[in-house]
């Protein structure tokens, strides 16, 4: 499965995953008091130099990881437009760049194993027992494995759907779609039980 | 316990096909996107807590960086945008909609989980993702219900797409219920 992290090495890949979020967590706190125009483009800045490091290939990665925050911008920039409150309109839009930019910048350079490790190092902190932490991850791996399997058997279904009809898939596929996943739940919840269980 | 986790973690990978598979056409011919139907069919076919689960587990992955967002979105930053209240809102609409439906299952018909899904997947899930898109923006409640408003007869839809193929499912495989 493709993960969204860069392949373009930066020093961010590098830091440790915790002091990461922990640094992110912060930030966006942060974020919610930069209330002025000056405040909230410094914030912008910031990120951007944060990008900077990675180089400019990493740059335009990160402004593609963006591309949802426009439709919303122009939602939010046309609403102030219409209410005439333009300023706030653009620490708005500003400071939401800067929270989704920074979010992404530590999805960016953090790999998939990194971020589980964390939430391990977390659960085993809260004492959740070891027999559900294990669970967990079982669960994480079956989804990560089944994901793609279940997409190309929807594909399968919408091709099959095709050959015998000139009109698009309508929603009556997702029933034989649905009922695939639950027959494959059936059948691995056999096979692991066949191997000790879970 | 086997068959719990299975049909938690594969429910999630079926929400996360939902949104990597081509849309599907609805009888007009408007093309939609099957992915937040698959939380409604979550709570309504697995039940309350499996579906909030199968939900939560999604999510997490998301958040871990797995582009599996309609659209490839994923990562850290979806959280902080202004559709956050539907991101969180999704396990208690899942939650919420498996309540009425497995309290009404025994009823059949697809009206009741259809019912159940606008409950769960539309009411409670709007009041969500209303409540997150005001709070990133610094919009007030009105004014960010009515930006969100266009997206409501889609979700209606949905959800009574939602309860007639949990009508559907249950035909098909009656032991589920109690699995």
């Amino acid at each position: 499965m493709i993960s969204l992290t860069s392949d373009i090495r930066t020093p961010w890949h590098g830091v440790a995953a915790g002091p990461k979020l922990l640094a992110l967590c912060l930030w966006t706190l942060a974020l919610s008091y930069a209330g002025t125009v000056p405040a909230a483009l410094e914030a912008c800045v910031v990120v951007v130099m944060l990008y900077a490091v990675g180089g400019w290939a990493f740059m335009r990665q990160g402004l593609r990881l963006l591309k949802p925050l426009w439709f919303f911008a122009a939602i939010v920039g046309g609403w102030h437009v219409v209410t005439g409150e333009i300023t706030q309109g653009l620490v708005i839009i500003l400071r939401l760049g800067a929270a989704i930019g920074s979010a992404n910048l530590v999805t960016l350079t953090t790999r998939l194993d990194k971020m589980l490790a964390v939430i391990e190092r977390c659960l085993a902190v809260l004492r959740v027992p070891l027999i559900a932490r294990r669970r967990l991850a079982l669960a994480v791996g079956l989804v990560i494995r089944f994901t793609p399997v279940l997409a190309q058997k929807g594909t399968a279904l919408a091709t099959a759907w095709r050959a015998r009809s000139p009109r698009r898939p309508g929603w009556r596929l997702m029933v034989p779609f649905a009922l695939t996943a639950l027959d494959d739940a059936d059948r691995v919840a056999d096979a692991i039980k066949a191997r000790g269980g879970a | 316990m086997e068959r719990n986790i299975t049909l938690i973690a594969l429910f999630a990978a079926l929400i996360a096909a939902l949104g990597l598979v081509p849309k599907f056409d609805l009888a007009s011919g408007v093309p939609i996107t099957a992915q937040s139907m698959g939380f409604m069919l979550a709570g309504a076919v697995l039940g309350a807590k499996r579906g909030a689960l199968a939900a939560l587990l999604f999510l997490g992955l998301v958040a871990l960086g797995l582009p599996l967002l309609a659209g490839g979105r994923g990562g850290l930053g979806v959280f902080a945008g202004p559709t956050v209240g539907f991101l969180i809102g999704f396990p208690v609409a899942a939650y919420v909609t498996g309540l009425f439906a497995q309290g009404w299952a025994e009823k059949g018909g697809f009206i009741l989980p259809a019912l159940a899904a606008i409950i769960g997947g539309v009411i409670v899930l709007y009041v969500f993702g209303i409540a997150g898109f005001a709070l990133v923006t610094g919009k007030g409640i009105a004014a960010s219900t009515s930006i969100m408003a266009v997206f409501i007869p889609g979700d209606l839809i949905k959800a009574v797409l939602a309860g007639l193929i949990t009508q559907a499912l249950r035909k098909a495989r009656p032991d589920l219920a109690a699995a």
